[in-house]
Protein backbone atom coordinates (compact mmCIF):
# COMPACT_ATOMS: atom_id res chain seq x y z
CA UNK A 1 0.00 0.00 0.00
CA UNK A 2 1.60 3.75 -0.75
CA UNK A 3 1.35 6.37 2.12
CA UNK A 4 -0.71 9.04 0.69
CA UNK A 5 1.01 12.19 1.90
CA UNK A 6 -0.08 14.06 5.20
CA UNK A 7 -2.23 17.12 4.31
CA UNK A 8 -1.28 20.35 5.12
CA UNK A 9 -2.85 20.94 8.14
CA UNK A 10 -3.58 19.35 11.97
CA UNK A 11 -6.36 16.36 10.98
CA UNK A 12 -9.54 16.71 12.43
CA UNK A 13 -10.01 12.98 12.13
CA UNK A 14 -9.73 10.52 9.96
CA UNK A 15 -11.41 7.49 8.69
CA UNK A 16 -11.28 4.70 6.68
CA UNK A 17 -14.03 3.10 4.16
CA UNK A 18 -14.09 -0.33 3.25
CA UNK A 19 -14.99 -1.17 -0.25
CA UNK A 20 -18.31 -1.99 -0.43
CA UNK A 21 -19.28 0.38 2.09
CA UNK A 22 -20.86 3.71 3.00
CA UNK A 23 -20.12 6.64 5.09
CA UNK A 24 -21.96 10.09 5.23
CA UNK A 25 -21.03 13.45 6.88
CA UNK A 26 -21.06 17.23 7.60
CA UNK A 27 -17.82 18.58 6.32
CA UNK A 28 -18.38 22.33 7.45
CA UNK A 29 -17.06 25.91 4.98
CA UNK A 30 -13.14 26.17 5.62
CA UNK A 31 -12.83 22.57 6.22
CA UNK A 32 -11.27 20.44 3.51
CA UNK A 33 -11.61 16.64 3.06
CA UNK A 34 -8.69 14.36 1.17
CA UNK A 35 -9.96 11.23 -0.19
CA UNK A 36 -7.29 9.01 -1.14
CA UNK A 37 -7.40 5.32 -3.09
CA UNK A 38 -5.60 2.87 -0.79
CA UNK A 39 -5.16 -0.25 -3.07
CA UNK A 40 -5.48 1.63 -6.68
CA UNK A 41 -8.95 0.94 -8.94
CA UNK A 42 -11.10 2.72 -6.39
CA UNK A 43 -14.40 4.06 -6.89
CA UNK A 44 -16.33 6.90 -4.51
CA UNK A 45 -19.90 7.44 -5.43
CA UNK A 46 -20.05 10.79 -4.01
CA UNK A 47 -23.55 13.57 -3.57
CA UNK A 48 -23.09 16.85 -2.04
CA UNK A 49 -25.77 18.87 -0.13
CA UNK A 50 -25.90 22.02 1.39
CA UNK A 51 -26.23 21.10 5.19
CA UNK A 52 -28.73 24.30 6.34
CA UNK A 53 -30.90 23.81 3.29
CA UNK A 54 -30.74 20.25 1.84
CA UNK A 55 -32.65 20.88 -1.22
CA UNK A 56 -29.81 22.61 -2.61
CA UNK A 57 -27.46 20.15 -3.94
CA UNK A 58 -24.66 19.09 -6.55
CA UNK A 59 -25.43 19.77 -9.80
CA UNK A 60 -23.54 17.78 -12.40
CA UNK A 61 -25.08 19.33 -15.44
CA UNK A 62 -24.25 23.37 -14.12
CA UNK A 63 -20.98 22.47 -12.62
CA UNK A 64 -19.86 20.85 -16.27
CA UNK A 65 -21.37 23.87 -17.94
CA UNK A 66 -19.64 26.22 -15.98
CA UNK A 67 -16.27 24.98 -16.64
CA UNK A 68 -16.56 23.83 -20.00
CA UNK A 69 -16.07 20.36 -18.99
CA UNK A 70 -17.17 16.88 -19.24
CA UNK A 71 -14.93 15.66 -16.29
CA UNK A 72 -13.21 16.93 -12.60
CA UNK A 73 -9.93 17.31 -11.62
CA UNK A 74 -7.99 20.08 -9.59
CA UNK A 75 -8.56 23.49 -10.55
CA UNK A 76 -12.45 22.87 -11.02
CA UNK A 77 -15.26 23.22 -8.36
CA UNK A 78 -18.39 21.72 -7.84
CA UNK A 79 -21.45 23.61 -8.25
CA UNK A 80 -25.36 23.52 -6.40
CA UNK A 81 -27.89 24.54 -8.65
CA UNK A 82 -28.53 27.31 -6.72
CA UNK A 83 -25.12 28.94 -8.50
CA UNK A 84 -23.09 28.60 -5.35
CA UNK A 85 -19.53 26.80 -5.32
CA UNK A 86 -19.76 23.67 -2.55
CA UNK A 87 -16.20 22.98 -2.85
CA UNK A 88 -12.97 22.81 -4.94
CA UNK A 89 -11.04 20.51 -6.08
CA UNK A 90 -7.83 21.65 -4.67
CA UNK A 91 -5.46 19.06 -5.33
CA UNK A 92 -6.12 15.53 -7.42
CA UNK A 93 -3.23 13.08 -8.09
CA UNK A 94 -5.45 10.75 -10.31
CA UNK A 95 -6.44 13.52 -12.91
CA UNK A 96 -9.71 12.41 -13.80
CA UNK A 97 -12.97 12.30 -12.06
CA UNK A 98 -16.32 10.82 -13.34
CA UNK A 99 -19.62 12.24 -13.06
CA UNK A 100 -22.06 11.33 -15.98
CA UNK A 101 -22.44 7.70 -15.18
CA UNK A 102 -24.00 7.58 -12.43
CA UNK A 103 -24.43 4.94 -9.51
CA UNK A 104 -24.14 1.21 -9.75
CA UNK A 105 -27.53 -0.31 -8.40
CA UNK A 106 -28.49 -3.81 -6.62
CA UNK A 107 -29.55 -5.10 -11.20
CA UNK A 108 -26.85 -4.19 -12.45
CA UNK A 109 -24.38 -5.67 -9.48
CA UNK A 110 -26.53 -9.02 -9.90
CA UNK A 111 -26.40 -8.80 -13.41
CA UNK A 112 -22.79 -8.65 -13.51
CA UNK A 113 -21.51 -10.23 -10.48
CA UNK A 114 -24.27 -12.49 -9.12
CA UNK A 115 -25.69 -11.12 -5.99
CA UNK A 116 -23.90 -12.76 -2.39
CA UNK A 117 -26.31 -12.55 0.14
CA UNK A 118 -25.94 -11.39 3.89
CA UNK A 119 -27.09 -14.86 4.33
CA UNK A 120 -24.15 -16.97 2.81
CA UNK A 121 -21.32 -14.04 3.01
CA UNK A 122 -22.04 -11.85 5.94
CA UNK A 123 -20.45 -8.45 5.21
CA UNK A 124 -18.68 -9.93 2.57
CA UNK A 125 -22.03 -9.49 0.77
CA UNK A 126 -22.42 -7.54 -2.44
CA UNK A 127 -23.52 -4.27 -1.78
CA UNK A 128 -24.62 -1.52 -4.71
CA UNK A 129 -23.70 2.25 -4.70
CA UNK A 130 -26.95 3.66 -5.54
CA UNK A 131 -28.50 1.22 -2.20
CA UNK A 132 -24.96 3.05 0.00
CA UNK A 133 -26.23 6.24 -0.89
CA UNK A 134 -29.73 5.47 -0.20
CA UNK A 135 -29.13 4.30 2.99
CA UNK A 136 -27.24 7.34 4.25
CA UNK A 137 -30.03 9.93 2.50
CA UNK A 138 -32.32 8.30 4.98
CA UNK A 139 -29.99 8.96 8.02
CA UNK A 140 -30.33 12.79 7.32
CA UNK A 141 -34.15 12.60 6.68
CA UNK A 142 -33.76 12.45 2.64
CA UNK A 143 -34.48 10.03 0.02
CA UNK A 144 -35.04 8.63 -2.98
CA UNK A 145 -36.32 12.44 -4.78
CA UNK A 146 -32.76 13.64 -3.45
CA UNK A 147 -31.09 10.98 -5.41
CA UNK A 148 -29.15 12.61 -8.39
CA UNK A 149 -26.17 12.87 -10.70
CA UNK A 150 -23.06 11.65 -8.63
CA UNK A 151 -19.90 12.06 -8.64
CA UNK A 152 -17.72 8.94 -9.41
CA UNK A 153 -14.28 9.63 -7.87
CA UNK A 154 -11.29 7.78 -9.01
CA UNK A 155 -13.22 6.44 -12.00
CA UNK A 156 -12.27 7.58 -15.59
CA UNK A 157 -14.67 6.76 -18.61
CA UNK A 158 -13.95 8.84 -22.03
CA UNK A 159 -16.22 9.41 -24.63
CA UNK A 160 -15.86 8.10 -28.52
CA UNK A 161 -17.08 10.63 -31.50
CA UNK A 162 -20.11 9.07 -31.69
CA UNK A 163 -20.77 9.28 -27.60
CA UNK A 164 -19.75 6.08 -26.79
CA UNK A 165 -18.69 5.43 -23.67
CA UNK A 166 -15.34 3.42 -22.49
CA UNK A 167 -14.30 3.13 -19.04
CA UNK A 168 -10.61 2.92 -18.71
CA UNK A 169 -8.95 0.46 -16.44
CA UNK A 170 -6.17 0.75 -13.78
CA UNK A 171 -6.73 4.68 -13.83
CA UNK A 172 -6.34 5.33 -10.40
CA UNK A 173 -2.95 4.20 -8.81
CA UNK A 174 -2.76 3.17 -5.06
CA UNK A 175 -1.91 5.97 -3.05
CA UNK A 176 -3.98 8.65 -5.53
CA UNK A 177 -6.00 11.21 -3.67
CA UNK A 178 -8.00 14.45 -4.15
CA UNK A 179 -8.88 17.35 -1.94
CA UNK A 180 -12.21 18.53 -1.91
CA UNK A 181 -12.01 22.36 -0.16
CA UNK A 182 -15.45 22.99 1.42
CA UNK A 183 -16.82 26.50 0.75
CA UNK A 184 -20.13 25.86 1.90
CA UNK A 185 -21.03 23.68 5.39
CA UNK A 186 -22.02 20.45 3.31
CA UNK A 187 -23.74 16.97 3.97
CA UNK A 188 -21.67 14.65 2.18
CA UNK A 189 -22.65 11.11 1.09
CA UNK A 190 -20.36 8.36 -0.46
CA UNK A 191 -20.60 5.08 -1.32
CA UNK A 192 -17.12 2.98 -1.91
CA UNK A 193 -18.40 0.42 -3.99
CA UNK A 194 -17.99 -0.48 -8.00
CA UNK A 195 -18.08 2.08 -11.10
CA UNK A 196 -21.11 0.91 -13.54
CA UNK A 197 -19.10 1.01 -16.22
CA UNK A 198 -16.33 -1.45 -14.55
CA UNK A 199 -15.66 -4.15 -16.53
CA UNK A 200 -13.98 -6.56 -14.38
CA UNK A 201 -15.60 -9.62 -13.65
CA UNK A 202 -15.30 -9.89 -10.03
CA UNK A 203 -16.72 -8.15 -7.25
CA UNK A 204 -14.03 -6.23 -5.35
CA UNK A 205 -14.58 -2.83 -4.46
CA UNK A 206 -11.41 -1.21 -2.49
CA UNK A 207 -11.49 1.36 0.54
CA UNK A 208 -11.41 4.74 0.49
CA UNK A 209 -9.78 6.81 3.11
CA UNK A 210 -11.14 10.16 4.28
CA UNK A 211 -8.69 12.97 6.15
CA UNK A 212 -10.06 15.97 7.05
CA UNK A 213 -8.23 19.30 8.34
CA UNK A 214 -9.22 23.02 8.43
CA UNK A 215 -7.78 24.36 5.59
CA UNK A 216 -9.56 27.77 5.07
CA UNK A 217 -11.60 28.64 2.57
CA UNK A 218 -10.80 29.86 -1.24
CA UNK A 219 -8.40 33.22 -1.04
CA UNK A 220 -8.53 35.83 -3.53
CA UNK A 221 -5.80 34.12 -5.41
CA UNK A 222 -7.05 30.43 -5.71
CA UNK A 223 -7.15 29.12 -8.81
CA UNK A 224 -10.10 27.32 -8.68
CA UNK A 225 -11.79 31.04 -8.46
CA UNK A 226 -9.74 32.25 -10.84
CA UNK A 227 -10.18 29.74 -13.41
CA UNK A 228 -13.10 30.83 -15.36
CA UNK A 229 -15.15 34.48 -14.95
CA UNK A 230 -17.77 31.73 -14.15
CA UNK A 231 -16.26 30.72 -10.93
CA UNK A 232 -15.48 34.10 -9.85
CA UNK A 233 -19.09 34.75 -10.15
CA UNK A 234 -19.64 31.30 -8.25
CA UNK A 235 -17.96 32.58 -5.48
CA UNK A 236 -19.71 35.89 -5.39
CA UNK A 237 -22.53 34.28 -4.66
CA UNK A 238 -21.44 31.71 -2.35
CA UNK A 239 -19.59 34.88 -0.04
CA UNK A 240 -23.01 36.57 -0.43
CA UNK A 241 -24.87 33.62 1.12
CA UNK A 242 -22.21 33.74 4.27
CA UNK A 243 -22.90 37.32 4.43
CA UNK A 244 -18.96 37.86 3.46
CA UNK B 1 -18.43 16.41 -37.50
CA UNK B 2 -20.05 12.85 -37.40
CA UNK B 3 -23.42 12.59 -36.24
CA UNK B 4 -23.40 8.80 -36.68
CA UNK B 5 -26.92 8.16 -35.28
CA UNK B 6 -29.95 7.13 -37.07
CA UNK B 7 -32.46 9.19 -39.25
CA UNK B 8 -35.97 7.03 -38.51
CA UNK B 9 -39.29 8.70 -40.23
CA UNK B 10 -42.32 8.07 -38.52
CA UNK B 11 -45.15 6.51 -40.21
CA UNK B 12 -47.37 8.29 -38.23
CA UNK B 13 -50.30 10.70 -39.64
CA UNK B 14 -50.68 14.13 -37.97
CA UNK B 15 -54.26 13.87 -38.77
CA UNK B 16 -54.95 10.73 -36.37
CA UNK B 17 -52.92 12.33 -33.35
CA UNK B 18 -55.42 12.65 -30.52
CA UNK B 19 -53.77 15.55 -29.12
CA UNK B 20 -52.12 18.38 -31.54
CA UNK B 21 -50.62 21.33 -29.66
CA UNK B 22 -48.36 24.00 -30.11
CA UNK B 23 -46.06 25.36 -27.08
CA UNK B 24 -44.80 28.65 -27.41
CA UNK B 25 -41.24 29.43 -26.98
CA UNK B 26 -40.22 29.81 -23.28
CA UNK B 27 -43.69 28.13 -21.90
CA UNK B 28 -43.89 25.03 -20.12
CA UNK B 29 -46.33 22.08 -21.50
CA UNK B 30 -47.01 18.92 -18.90
CA UNK B 31 -49.50 16.30 -20.28
CA UNK B 32 -49.61 12.55 -19.29
CA UNK B 33 -48.24 9.94 -21.63
CA UNK B 34 -50.11 6.85 -21.33
CA UNK B 35 -48.46 3.42 -22.18
CA UNK B 36 -48.12 2.31 -25.96
CA UNK B 37 -48.99 6.28 -26.96
CA UNK B 38 -46.70 7.90 -29.25
CA UNK B 39 -45.33 11.45 -27.99
CA UNK B 40 -44.05 13.67 -31.09
CA UNK B 41 -41.76 16.90 -30.42
CA UNK B 42 -41.52 18.92 -33.33
CA UNK B 43 -39.15 21.82 -33.90
CA UNK B 44 -41.21 23.88 -35.98
CA UNK B 45 -38.59 26.63 -36.91
CA UNK B 46 -35.31 24.73 -35.58
CA UNK B 47 -32.53 24.54 -33.23
CA UNK B 48 -35.06 24.61 -30.16
CA UNK B 49 -34.15 23.42 -27.18
CA UNK B 50 -37.29 21.30 -25.64
CA UNK B 51 -36.35 20.78 -21.93
CA UNK B 52 -37.79 17.59 -20.65
CA UNK B 53 -38.60 15.65 -17.71
CA UNK B 54 -40.67 12.38 -17.13
CA UNK B 55 -42.06 10.63 -14.45
CA UNK B 56 -43.83 7.46 -13.50
CA UNK B 57 -47.34 8.87 -13.48
CA UNK B 58 -48.41 6.52 -10.86
CA UNK B 59 -45.47 6.94 -8.35
CA UNK B 60 -42.98 10.13 -9.30
CA UNK B 61 -40.51 9.13 -7.06
CA UNK B 62 -39.79 7.36 -10.12
CA UNK B 63 -38.60 9.87 -13.03
CA UNK B 64 -36.32 10.31 -15.67
CA UNK B 65 -32.42 9.32 -14.60
CA UNK B 66 -30.01 11.11 -17.63
CA UNK B 67 -27.29 9.10 -15.43
CA UNK B 68 -28.94 5.71 -15.75
CA UNK B 69 -29.89 6.54 -19.16
CA UNK B 70 -26.08 7.25 -20.21
CA UNK B 71 -24.75 4.43 -17.83
CA UNK B 72 -27.60 1.76 -18.92
CA UNK B 73 -26.46 2.52 -22.78
CA UNK B 74 -23.19 3.58 -22.56
CA UNK B 75 -23.17 6.45 -24.53
CA UNK B 76 -23.49 10.11 -24.13
CA UNK B 77 -26.73 10.86 -26.75
CA UNK B 78 -30.02 9.86 -27.29
CA UNK B 79 -31.66 9.03 -30.64
CA UNK B 80 -33.61 6.02 -32.26
CA UNK B 81 -33.50 3.40 -30.13
CA UNK B 82 -32.25 4.67 -26.91
CA UNK B 83 -34.48 3.87 -23.76
CA UNK B 84 -35.04 6.48 -21.37
CA UNK B 85 -34.16 5.01 -17.77
CA UNK B 86 -36.10 5.56 -14.57
CA UNK B 87 -34.64 6.14 -11.44
CA UNK B 88 -35.60 2.71 -10.67
CA UNK B 89 -33.81 0.57 -13.56
CA UNK B 90 -36.96 0.58 -15.89
CA UNK B 91 -37.73 1.94 -19.39
CA UNK B 92 -39.86 4.87 -19.73
CA UNK B 93 -40.43 5.53 -23.18
CA UNK B 94 -38.33 4.32 -25.90
CA UNK B 95 -37.18 6.55 -28.81
CA UNK B 96 -38.79 5.24 -31.96
CA UNK B 97 -38.13 8.01 -34.40
CA UNK B 98 -36.23 11.07 -35.07
CA UNK B 99 -35.06 12.44 -38.12
CA UNK B 100 -32.67 14.89 -35.89
CA UNK B 101 -29.78 12.34 -35.12
CA UNK B 102 -28.73 13.26 -31.65
CA UNK B 103 -30.39 14.83 -28.41
CA UNK B 104 -28.30 16.32 -24.91
CA UNK B 105 -28.75 14.96 -21.48
CA UNK B 106 -25.79 16.76 -19.96
CA UNK B 107 -26.44 20.01 -20.53
CA UNK B 108 -29.52 20.01 -17.89
CA UNK B 109 -31.91 23.42 -18.20
CA UNK B 110 -30.77 27.05 -17.83
CA UNK B 111 -31.89 28.38 -14.35
CA UNK B 112 -31.62 31.77 -13.07
CA UNK B 113 -29.06 31.07 -11.02
CA UNK B 114 -27.03 29.34 -13.62
CA UNK B 115 -27.55 32.19 -15.95
CA UNK B 116 -25.57 34.46 -13.34
CA UNK B 117 -23.04 32.11 -12.97
CA UNK B 118 -22.54 31.16 -16.80
CA UNK B 119 -23.42 34.55 -18.07
CA UNK B 120 -23.27 37.61 -15.57
CA UNK B 121 -24.66 38.34 -12.01
CA UNK B 122 -27.17 40.80 -14.35
CA UNK B 123 -28.86 37.98 -16.21
CA UNK B 124 -30.50 36.54 -13.09
CA UNK B 125 -33.98 38.15 -13.62
CA UNK B 126 -34.18 36.47 -17.29
CA UNK B 127 -36.86 33.85 -18.04
CA UNK B 128 -35.14 30.24 -17.33
CA UNK B 129 -35.71 26.50 -17.78
CA UNK B 130 -35.85 26.05 -14.25
CA UNK B 131 -39.14 28.62 -13.70
CA UNK B 132 -41.10 26.52 -16.32
CA UNK B 133 -40.42 23.31 -14.45
CA UNK B 134 -41.04 25.23 -11.11
CA UNK B 135 -44.55 26.80 -12.53
CA UNK B 136 -45.51 23.32 -14.31
CA UNK B 137 -45.15 21.63 -10.71
CA UNK B 138 -46.56 24.50 -8.75
CA UNK B 139 -49.65 23.77 -10.71
CA UNK B 140 -50.40 20.42 -10.75
CA UNK B 141 -51.89 19.54 -7.81
CA UNK B 142 -52.02 15.59 -8.62
CA UNK B 143 -49.30 14.91 -6.64
CA UNK B 144 -47.07 16.57 -4.08
CA UNK B 145 -44.35 18.25 -6.06
CA UNK B 146 -41.39 20.30 -4.77
CA UNK B 147 -37.72 21.26 -6.11
CA UNK B 148 -36.52 18.25 -5.16
CA UNK B 149 -38.32 16.49 -8.14
CA UNK B 150 -36.82 18.88 -10.52
CA UNK B 151 -34.26 16.41 -12.06
CA UNK B 152 -31.72 16.35 -15.07
CA UNK B 153 -33.53 16.54 -18.56
CA UNK B 154 -33.60 15.87 -21.78
CA UNK B 155 -32.70 18.41 -23.87
CA UNK B 156 -34.22 17.82 -27.58
CA UNK B 157 -32.33 18.97 -30.30
CA UNK B 158 -29.80 20.02 -28.39
CA UNK B 159 -25.85 19.06 -29.81
CA UNK B 160 -23.51 19.04 -26.89
CA UNK B 161 -20.15 17.06 -27.86
CA UNK B 162 -17.83 15.87 -25.64
CA UNK B 163 -14.56 15.17 -26.93
CA UNK B 164 -12.18 11.92 -25.67
CA UNK B 165 -10.29 14.19 -23.84
CA UNK B 166 -13.14 15.59 -22.05
CA UNK B 167 -14.14 19.23 -23.52
CA UNK B 168 -17.24 19.61 -23.80
CA UNK B 169 -19.26 22.71 -25.92
CA UNK B 170 -22.08 23.76 -26.53
CA UNK B 171 -22.15 23.28 -30.79
CA UNK B 172 -24.81 25.01 -33.13
CA UNK B 173 -28.00 22.60 -33.09
CA UNK B 174 -28.21 20.22 -35.31
CA UNK B 175 -31.79 20.71 -35.73
CA UNK B 176 -34.05 22.17 -38.43
CA UNK B 177 -37.50 23.42 -39.05
CA UNK B 178 -39.96 20.39 -39.17
CA UNK B 179 -37.30 17.71 -37.83
CA UNK B 180 -38.59 15.84 -34.81
CA UNK B 181 -38.50 13.22 -32.56
CA UNK B 182 -40.66 10.04 -31.25
CA UNK B 183 -41.20 8.35 -28.06
CA UNK B 184 -43.63 5.52 -27.08
CA UNK B 185 -44.29 5.43 -23.67
CA UNK B 186 -43.52 2.12 -21.80
CA UNK B 187 -45.44 3.09 -18.84
CA UNK B 188 -47.86 5.62 -17.92
CA UNK B 189 -45.66 8.90 -18.16
CA UNK B 190 -46.20 12.64 -17.22
CA UNK B 191 -44.13 14.64 -19.14
CA UNK B 192 -42.70 18.19 -18.47
CA UNK B 193 -41.17 20.57 -20.78
CA UNK B 194 -39.70 24.20 -20.65
CA UNK B 195 -39.94 25.28 -24.01
CA UNK B 196 -36.28 26.86 -23.42
CA UNK B 197 -36.56 30.58 -22.85
CA UNK B 198 -32.48 31.11 -23.03
CA UNK B 199 -31.73 34.10 -24.83
CA UNK B 200 -28.50 33.97 -24.10
CA UNK B 201 -26.88 31.18 -26.08
CA UNK B 202 -26.14 31.04 -29.64
CA UNK B 203 -26.91 27.73 -29.95
CA UNK B 204 -30.45 28.77 -31.20
CA UNK B 205 -29.67 32.22 -32.39
CA UNK B 206 -30.88 33.87 -29.44
CA UNK B 207 -34.10 33.41 -30.57
CA UNK B 208 -36.53 31.07 -28.92
CA UNK B 209 -39.43 29.33 -30.93
CA UNK B 210 -41.93 27.43 -30.93
CA UNK B 211 -42.64 23.49 -30.73
CA UNK B 212 -45.49 21.41 -31.52
CA UNK B 213 -45.98 18.45 -29.74
CA UNK B 214 -48.66 15.95 -30.84
CA UNK B 215 -49.65 12.15 -29.35
CA UNK B 216 -51.15 9.39 -30.84
CA UNK B 217 -52.79 6.41 -29.59
CA UNK B 218 -50.99 3.26 -29.03
CA UNK B 219 -50.95 1.54 -32.59
CA UNK B 220 -53.32 -1.62 -32.89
Amino acid sequence: MTITPVPPGPVLWEETVPGGCHWSGVVRRGVSLRLADLEGGANCSMLIYNFEEKSERYNMPDTLKAQHTAYLTSGHVCYSDMGRVLCSITADTAGWHDTVCGASDDGLIARKYGTRRYQEHRNDMTRSAKEGLLKELGRWGLGKRDLHANLNLFSKVIADEAGGLHYVPGHSRAGAHLDLRFEMHALVVLSASVHPLDPASVYAPTPVKLTAWRSGTAPADDPCRNRCGENRRGFINTERYFAQ
Amino acid sequence: MTINAAIVQSRLDPKDAVVDEICPAGEPWMHLIKRGQVMRILDLEGNQAADTLFYNADDPQERYSAVDTIQRQAALYLGVGTQLISTEGNVLLTIVADTCGRHDTLGGACAQESNAVRYALEKRFMHACRDNFMSGLQHDHSHDWNKRDITHNINFFMNVPVTSQGGLTFEDGISAPGKYVELRAEMDVICLISNCPQLNNPCNAYNPTPVRLLIWDAQA
